[in-house]
């Protein structure tokens, strides 16, 4: 049973990892900023298995891959998101950072909330209020990605991309 | 049914005679670029594929400029390391912390040309596309997979067509036309969509101007944002093109999930509200409200004529005393042209702090970094909260002409009334 944390529409790149820190690559120097500009407290408070649910175009901006990265060393499992912005969403797979698109669930929760979710089926839970919630499943190329644990996993397997 | 630029390109590149927007294809990429913030996390991605050898170093660019020079000990680091895996890939086009910013490079050097498919390491890698390129950004680990085999995968986009009518008038300029375009759209109403500049008006416009607009396709969410290539774009090209090219165009008969049109001739200066870019207004509007900060420079607004646009409403005069102006050069080339022509001159004697080329104020990564509370004009491409520095200071975003006229007055100033 994860908890969540709540944010709004737009949540940007900058947001989730200024620019500032960007030299340091190392995921655990980037999860002690990880949301620092939504959320000063977050990377104190964050817990191991914790569930992001936000409104539309999460993660608009830049490429930067130290976001999904940053939010993963921080210990969060899952990205629930109304929309998500495209460089985010395929470089939060890649990082093997499960992401689901879920409309009209970021008004229905609120911060401690627990969650359930089901990838496969493409559910969303909240076990606090009971109410259910319908995502896009995953197709199952994205799928496959995120279980082998990241792009390069899977590309070290597989070698090509499409088959 | 005919296709699109995007679609044609994207067939020829995963070598199919039809592409229809939803399908997975696997393209070969024409033009790899990565930059000093992206790159360190592609080569860790790429060591640990296990990959001793980039696919085809002849088609890799490698350009320092988001923290040029460098601006800490662990980004002074992350160059040496970068020098180092040049060297041994032997890349030959690799750009140091002296050329300028990555999206202004490439095209100045020939590598973006009609008809190819690029990928960058960066978001606003979608800047090409005003030389009739599909060109996306893409992460560092997506990169990494390009490095290897030269292909990526991709869902072909749908085409949204955005036709602009009319002429520009006088001091107002192509990024108020994006900037109020992008206020309609929304900063998601593109997303993972191409959209196609088009019509008379557009083919009015500068390439400089071209590429202002399509920086800021991926603001709207784009995927892509193309300009058809024309008689600009051949003239443009002449003694920078690396290579021949064949410019690609729509269909007649090809399908777009939604058009717009704009008419240029009735836009008026606008500006982007903190802390979102789709935040849109007339500069009117919000005109007295006091700034801190001036930044003129990036990859949307950096190039000779922005520069030219500015110097021409500060010649003689003196910024305000409560400004700090900063100009930044987008690349050597417009540096070198702005100083035999005098422009950084101007800006100098007008109190103007002019740096060398790179990202530099645009990210907040060093050069004018804001303090809580500050405001800041800026000709860059995003005013989200902590982009330039505190998530407490407030950045509106502007043409280079409302840059200008606002540092002057020390307050938001519609550049008609200087
Ligand atoms: S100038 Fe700004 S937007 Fe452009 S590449 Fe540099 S940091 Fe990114």
């Amino acid at each position: 049973m994860a908890r969540v944390w709540v944010f709004g529409d737009d949540i940007s790149t900058d947001a989730i990892i200024p620019g500032r820190y960007l030299a340091k690559r190392e995921p655990r120097e980037l999860a002690k900023h990880a949301m620092e500009g939504a959320a000063p407290e977050f990377a104190r408070k964050v817990r191991g298995g914790d569930i992001i649910i936000a409104g539309k175009n999460f993660g608009c901006g830049s490429s930067r891959e130290h976001a999904p990265i940053a939010l993963k060393a921080a210990g969060i499992s899952a990205v629930v998101a109304e929309s998500f912005a495209r460089i985010f969403y395929r470089n939060a797979i890649n990082q093997g950072l499960p992401v689901l698109t879920c409309a009209g669930v970021s008004k229905r929760f609120s911060r401690g909330d627990r969650v359930g979710v089901d990838f496969k089926k493409g559910v969303v839970r909240n076990l606090t209020t009971g109410e259910t919630f319908k995502a896009e499943p995953l197709p199952r190329f994205v799928l496959a990605i995120i279980r082998a644990g990241g792009l390069l996993q899977y590309l070290k397997k597989h070698r090509t991309f499409l088959k | 049914m005919g296709m699109t630029i995007a679609e044609k390109i994207l067939a020829r590149a995963s070598g199919k005679k039809h592409v229809a927007p939803g399908e997975i294809v696997e393209a070969g990429i024409d033009v790899a670029m990565v930059n000093d913030i992206t790159a360190p996390l592609t080569v860790d991605a790429l060591r640990g594929l296990g990959v001793k050898k980039v696919w085809d170093p002849k088609r890799v660019v490698v350009v320092f400029d988001h923290q040029a020079p460098a601006t800490s000990i662990e980004a002074a680091r992350d160059h040496v390391e970068l020098r180092k895996f040049v060297a041994e890939q032997r890349i030959p086009n690799f750009y140091d912390v002296n050329e300028g910013i990555c999206h202004e490079v490439l095209p100045e050097r020939g590598f973006a040309l009609p008809g190819r498919l690029i990928v960058g390491a960066d978001s606003h890698t979608c800047t090409y596309g005003a030389l009739g390129c599909f060109a996306t950004g893409i992460g560092s680990t997506d990169m990494a997979a390009v490095l290897a085999t030269g292909g990526l995968w991709f869902r072909v986009p749908e085409s949204v067509k955005i036709s602009v009518e009319g002429r520009l008038k006088q001091r107002v300029a192509s990024k108020d036309l994006i900037l109020r375009i992008i206020g309609d759209v929304g900063a998601d109403g593109a997303t993972y969509r191409s959209v196609e500049f088009a019509g008379k008006g557009m083919r009015g416009i500068s390439v400089a101007g071209r590429m202002t607009v399509c920086n800021m396709g991926v603001e709207m969410g784009a995927k892509a944002a193309i300009v058809p290539p024309d008689e600009l774009t051949k003239r443009w090209l002449a003694g920078r093109a690396r290579g021949s090219y064949k410019p690609v165009h729509s269909d007649r008969d090809a399908a777009y999930a939604e058009e717009l049109s704009y008419d240029a001739a009735r836009l008026e200066p606008q500006v982007a509200c903190p802390h979102s870019v789709d935040k849109v207004g007339a500069v009117r509007e919000v005109d007295g409200v006091e700034v801190d900060q001036a930044f003129l420079g990036s990859c949307t607004n950096g190039r000779l004529e922005d520069l030219i646009d500015a110097a021409k409403i500060l010649k003689g005069k003196r910024v305000s005393k409560r400004v700090r102006m900063l100009v930044v050069p987008a690349s050597r080339e417009v540096y070198l042209e702005a100083l035999s022509r005098g422009v950084l001159k101007t800006f100098v004697e007008a109190g103007v702090l002019v740096e060398s080329p790179s990202c530099a104020a645009c990210m907040g990564g060093h050069i004018g970094i804001l303090a809580p509370g500050e405001i800041c004009i800026s000709s860059s491409n995003r005013n989200f909260r902590g982009r330039q520095g505190s998530p407490e200071a407030e950045i509106y975003l502007a043409s280079p002409a409302t840059v200008a006229a606002s540092a002057l007055k020390g307050k938001i100033t519609d550049p008609r009334d200087v």
